[in-house]
Parts: structure tokens; sequence; C-alpha cells
């Protein structure tokens, strides 16, 4: 049974909260391309900026002396969901929309979007520099040890509050985000529009109006994302700068515009992640017992070295265009 | 047009001057050698985006290639590493890969037995398994075992002339560019742009861990130089100044001869049937296979030729600062930075490419100096005013280069998206 805790410690466990994370950044990544038809890098830049403001806001709350049974990283999500929202839209005012007024194409988008990723990038780091900081300083970061000696482990099962949270805010946004998209008219409108936005204009649907809504979702929804990899781990600048690649996979894989192919492709990354890289003799060492001596497991039996992590999603990236441009859900084809 | 290139040449000129009065001749004379080797990296890239239209976002993994390329054949020969096991380890290791690659080919081939639809695929799967299996069950204890005092620590280099890295490099980059392009080039614009990042990626996480052939994080220095170093100059009684000059100035005419004879090539290739050929296809590569052109084929060729400039260009830049550091290639640096000097300077046309590679790098290398003068200003002036100093001016004017690179490339999509010198377009009349 201790086997099976530790497994459920190191993939279950780590494997979801990566995956939530990456499923909000790529609904949001997803949502742009399904209504703008252009990948967003600037979307890590959301993230992290996200994070910053969450970060900035948890710091104040603490010089105020408010106390929150929560961590104050949760209590602040939503004012920095919107403060991250209005920083999207400014974003869009600001680079993107004289550049579609003219009719630039995609790809000149897609520059601008990376000369935006370094502009925020840069500001991010001249007021912060290149350290890294912890939304725990001021509070404990509780760990739940839930202990499993009565189903015969000698591990605990260990969870940290703010994963317990993120996985149950994750639920609650994607569920809101189900509603919205098939039962609200202005997500019906968001649907039309990325299926196909001349009909859509020609029907009547206001584009800009769309659009806009597709960016505070996206900053809203980023924020979130960023501020709970910033619970999880810790906050730098360079936060979501280097997950930006696996979120895009989970896009990809998802099927690019499918704002629920995201969250498939999110969870499959994550758990891709965490399985690769996962030691396997630690859960199958009771098999030793019954092996016979030349076939004892190796003390290390992991499908791809640790440092390799993060190219595993890029494996799956090159593997799924090669194979299913389209992705799971069908999205946009390549 | 020309007299507009030459006004902006001209500025360039008294740029560079300007810097070689305020920040001195050694650092103007190391920082116009790098900028050399860029623009050789950026006609690469002018080549692809310019002439083909391809979507190249995986420049660092070129040009962490043509680093790896360059250390590996003109770094000394290591002995203790040919003297014990290792060479037969890494025999037995290619020999699995070889075997491995068999496996696969065969299951690719497994409808010829009847084994159709989903079984071959997931026979497929199963043998792509099992190749990986057998690869890693010969390469790991070999590795290790190199990594081991006893194997000598890394396979080290070969001794060779650097010009010869530079070769190599930039054949080792056209092989990789082949495979890239076969797996990628069939796909959409910003796909293809994800696509080759995420290779460039994985480059960059092989050779950064493959201590064994490499030396990873570890780092390999003093990689010797193609021309005499400064301490030739000095073993002959020149002092210090003059010396480093010296030995800048013969690597910096190596590197502009280079130059100077790729961009007569390119140039040639332009304007000839194989350059029309191209832009054809880049404007409309529907019009042009139905012209009967390989559009498919010919793409790859465009890709392989502007990969090998960037191998070349990386390994330039890896002899010239003499050490080969996988851990200080970032995305930025490598494939940003190249990006904004094509789209500054001029996308498709070679002297706009060049140009914007010299401006783009001296205003990278300058940004740091000038912002934390900008700083130290501001902050004595608010120290005046009792508002405090800006703390910890020195990493903070490091980080605005970043911004400043951002801010140029957003400008310039804006006010020039044609680039500073644009192509020319001819039009028979």
């Amino acid at each position: 049974m201790t086997e099976l805790i530790f497994f459920t410690n190191q993939v279950v466990i780590s494997g979801l909260v990566l995956g939530c994370i990456y499923a909000l950044g790529a609904i949001g990544i997803t949502l742009v391309f399904g209504i703008l038809r252009f990948a967003h890098f600037a979307h890590s830049e959301l993230m992290t900026g996200g994070a910053f403001i969450a970060f900035l806001l948890a710091s104040l709350f603490a010089a105020w002396g408010i106390v929150t049974p929560i961590p104050t990283g949760f209590v602040v999500l939503p004012i920095a969901m919107v403060l991250a929202a209005i920083l999207a839209l400014g974003i869009d005012k600001g680079f993107y929309a004289p550049l579609r007024k003219r009719g630039a194409k995609p790809v000149t988008l897609l520059i601008a979007s990376i000369g935006v990723t370094l502009m925020i990038q840069g500001l991010i780091r001249l007021f912060f520099g290149a350290g890294s900081y912890s939304f725990f300083e001021t509070e404990p970061k509780e760990v739940f040890r839930m202990d499993m000696t009565s189903i015969g482990s000698t591990r605990p099962l260990v969870i940290t509050e703010p994963q317990v949270l993120m996985i149950l805010v994750t639920l609650v946004s994607v569920l809101a985000l189900h509603f919205f998209l098939t039962r609200s008219r202005l997500g019906k409108a968001m649907r039309a529009m990325a299926d196909n936005a001349d009909l859509a204009q020609v029907s009547g649907i206001n584009t800009a109006l769309v659009v806009r809504v597709t960016w505070i979702i996206a900053g809203a929804l980023g924020c979130m994302a960023g501020t709970m990899l910033a619970l999880d781990v810790t906050l730098k600048p360079d936060l979501a700068f280097n997950i930006i690649l696996p979120i895009f996979a989970a896009a990809i894989v998802g099927g690019l515009g499918q704002a629920y192919g995201a969250i498939a492709g999110g969870l499959l990354i994550g758990f891709a992640e965490t399985l690769a890289v996962f030691n396997w003799t630690m859960l199958l060492r009771p098999l030793n017992a019954i092996l016979p001596d030349w076939m004892q497991l190796p003390p290390t039996l992991a499908l791809v070295p640790t440092e390799y992590k993060l190219t595993v999603a890029f494996v799956i990236l090159v593997v799924t265009l090669l194979v299913r441009p389209t992705g799971i859900f069908k999205g946009a084809s390549s | 047009m020309i007299q507009r290139s030459l006004t902006l040449f001209g500025g360039l000129f008294v740029l560079i001057l300007l810097m070689g009065w305020v920040m001195g001749a050694p650092f103007t004379s190391s920082r116009l050698v790098e900028a050399a080797a860029y623009a050789l990296i950026a006609l690469g890239l002018n080549i692809q985006w310019g002439y083909g239209g391809l979507f190249n976002f995986g420049i660092m993994g070129f040009l962490m290639v043509g680093g790896a390329a360059v250390t590996f054949i003109s770094y000394p020969v290591n002995p203790v590493f040919w003297g014990s096991e290792g060479p037969a380890m890494l025999g037995r290791a290619l020999l699995a890969f070889a075997g491995g690659a068999l496996i696969v080919l065969a299951a690719r081939k497994a409808d010829r037995i009847g084994i159709t639809g989903k079984w071959k695929a997931a026979l497929t799967v199963l043998a792509w398994f099992v190749a990986y299996v057998l690869y890693r069950s010969q390469l790991d204890p070999a590795a290790a075992y190199i990594e081991s005092a006893a194997g000598g620590g890394w396979v080290g280099g070969l001794g060779g002339h650097p010009i010869l890295g530079w070769v190599f490099g930039g054949i080792l980059a056209a092989g990789i560019a082949y495979v890239v392009g076969k797996i990628c080039l069939g796909l959409r614009t910003d796909y293809l742009a994800i696509a080759t990042i995420g290779i460039s990626e994985i480059i960059r996480a092989l050779i950064k861990n493959m201590d064994w052939l490499t030396r990873g994080t570890l780092t390999v220095s003093p990689i010797p130089w193609p021309t005499p170093l400064p301490q030739d100059f000095q073993a002959g009684g020149m002092n210090i100044a003059t010396s480093l000059l010296a030995a800048r100035a013969g690597y910096l005419l190596l590197a502009l001869v280079v130059l100077g004879v790729v961009l007569w090539l390119i140039s040639r290739a332009y304007a000839g049937p194989w350059g029309r050929m191209m832009r054809a296809i880049r404007d409309n590569h529907i019009a042009a296979t139905s012209m009967g052109k390989n559009v498919t084929a010919r793409q790859l060729e465009i890709f392989v030729f502007g990969s090998v400039l960037m191998g070349i260009g990386g390994a330039m830049l890896v002899s010239f600062v003499q050490i080969f550091d996988p851990s200080s290639y970032q995305p930025i640096n490598h494939t940003f930075l190249i990006w904004v000097m094509v789209i500054v300077g001029g996308a498709g046309n070679n002297w706009g490419a060049l140009f914007g590679a010299v401006l783009l790098w001296l205003i990278w290398v300058v940004s740091e100096p000038l912002s934390k003068a900008v700083f130290e200003f501001v902050s004595t002036w608010s120290t005046q005013f009792g508002w405090g100093a800006i703390p910890e001016i020195e990493a903070r004017s490091a980080q605005m280069r970043v911004f400043v690179l951002g801010l140029v490339i957003t400008i310039a999509l804006r006010f020039a998206p044609k680039g500073l010198i644009p192509e020319v377009v001819k039009r028979e009349s």
C-alpha cells in the first residue's frame, strides 16, 4: 500500500495540479486563437503579470494586517483577475487592434505578441528584479498529511492547502466557462465567431464585443493560472515564460480553438510529464520478491531522466502535429 | 532607395565610430566581430523568411548545434577517453540506435505482411518503445562510464582547425534542418513556429544534459581561434591593448570574408531564376504548384540552406568567445533577437537584414550601459528631492535590453512593417 500512496503523491496529485495550470493557460490561448486566429505568445506574460498583481495585492493585505482563513493569494484572486482582464484589454487596444485594423496577417500578430512578451517581461524584471518571491512569507503554507496506516501504508498522503484549493477553483471555473459558452447568448456568439467569423458578423453578432470578452476571459484565466502556479511553487519573472510551450502543446493536442480540448490537453500533458519522469521501481518494488534474481528491477526505472521533464511536452507536441494536426477534439487544421 | 540605404549605412557607421569613442576600442571591436556573426545568422533567417516565407523559430537550436560542432572539431583530443573503453561502448550504443531505427522502419512497413489499421499503429508505437529502451539500455552505461574519471569525463575534441569546425557546424545544422524540415514543413505558419520552437528546446535539453558529449553545464573552454590569439601577438612583444585590437581585427577580417562570400552567393541566388521561383512560392504557393514547382521540396531546400548559415554563425560566435556554455542559450537572445534584426532591417532584402543585424546588436549591447546611466541620473535627481535612490541599478539595467528589444519590434511592426530597407519588388512593364 505504501507504494500506491507514494504513486498518488508523486503522480496523481502533482500531475493533476500541473494539468490544472496547463489547462487554464491553454483555454486562454485556444480562445484567442479561435476568435482572432493567431498564436498569442504573450499569454505567458498575462499569467506572470497576473501573478505579480495578485502578489502585490496579497502584500497590501498583509501590510494592512488583514488575516484570512485561506491563503491570501486566493482571497485576492478575484480582484487580481479583474485587473489582469483590464491589462489584457489594454494590450489588445494598444498593440493588436491597430495591426488588425490594417489587415495584418496572423504571422505579424504573432510577432507582435512576442514583442509584447519581451516588453512585459522587461518591465516585470525592471520592477521586481530577477529574484523569486513567495506568497507564504507572512503566513504558513498548510500541508495536510493524511495518515494512511489504516489501509497498511507507512507513508501519509501529502497535499498542500493551495493544491486542494487550486483543484477546486479550476473545477468551478471550468464549469462556469462551460455554462457561459453553452447557455449564455454571448457564449454562443463566441462559439459562432470561432466557427466562422464572417458568417457571425453577417448574422448580426457584435464581433467587437466578442473580441473584448475573449480578452477578458483570457486575461482572467491567465491570471488565475499564473497565481496558482506561483502559489504552488515560487513567483519569479520567468514563471510562465518557461511553460508557455507546454501550454501551447496542451492547446494543440486538444485542438486549437476548442475550449474543452484545451482542458483535456492540459491534463494530458500534465500527467504525461509526471508519468514520464516517475521512477516506476518505487511502485513495482514488491514484485522484486517474486521475480527471479536476473530480473530484479534496477534502482531507477523512469522513462526519461528528470532533467528532460519539459521535453516530454515538446515531443508530444511534435508527434501530435505529425499524426493528428487537428488535435483530439478536431480543432483548426494545420 | 539606394540613397536611403546609403544614408542608413552611413548613420550606422557614425554610430559605430561614436560607440568606439565612448565605450573604447577593445569593447567595440569585440561587438563588431559578434555583429558580423549575427549578420550571417540574420542572412540565414532572411533566406528562410524573406525569400521563402518559412517561419523558423528554432534558430537557437541551430546556433547551439553549430557551437557544439565547432567545440567537437577544434577542441584538443582527450587521450583518456580514447584510451578507455568509452569508444567501444559508444559504438555499441550506435549499433543499438541503428537496430532501433531498423525495428521502427520494419514496423512502418507492417502493412506488407497484412497488418493494417489500428494494429499497425499499435505495432508502430510498440516498435518506437522497444527501440527507445534498446538505445537507452546501451547509451546510459556508456554515458555514465565516460562521465566517470576512468572514461575521461567527456569525449573531448578532435583537435582540428576551427574553420573545419565551422564547416562541420554548417553540415550538422543542415542535417538537422533536413530532418526538422521533413517533419514540420507541411504545417501552417503558426504551427510551424510552435513546432520549431519545440524542436529547438529539445535540442537545447539534449545538448545541455548530454554531459558525455558536450560537457553540458560544466562548459568547455578555451576553444581555439582560427586566427592568432592576443597571447600570440603578446609573445611577439606587442603590448596588451594593441594585441587585443590586432587579434580581433584578424578575426573580424576572417568573419567579414565569410560574410562577403555568403552575401555575394545569396544575392546572386536571389536575382537568378532560383530566387524568382522562391519568391513565387512565398507569395502564392498554390499558383507556384500549378506552374509545376515542387513546393515542399523547394521549401525544404531553402530551410536547409538558411540553417547552414545559422550553424556557421553559431560556430563563429562560440569560437570567438572561446567558451561553449549550453545554459547561456536563451530563446530571447538567440531566436527573438534574430527575428527582430531581420524584420527591422527588412525581410527579403539582404542589405536590410545585414543592416538590421548590426544595428540591433549594437542597440542590444548598448541598452544596458545606457539604461544604467539613465537610472543613475534619475537616482541622483530623486535623491536630491528626498525620494531616495533607485536600488539595485546594476541588476535592473541588465534587464532593460529585453524591454528595449520588445519596444523596437512593436514600433517597427506598427510604423515600418516592411523594415527600414524594404525588399525591392521589380515589375516588368
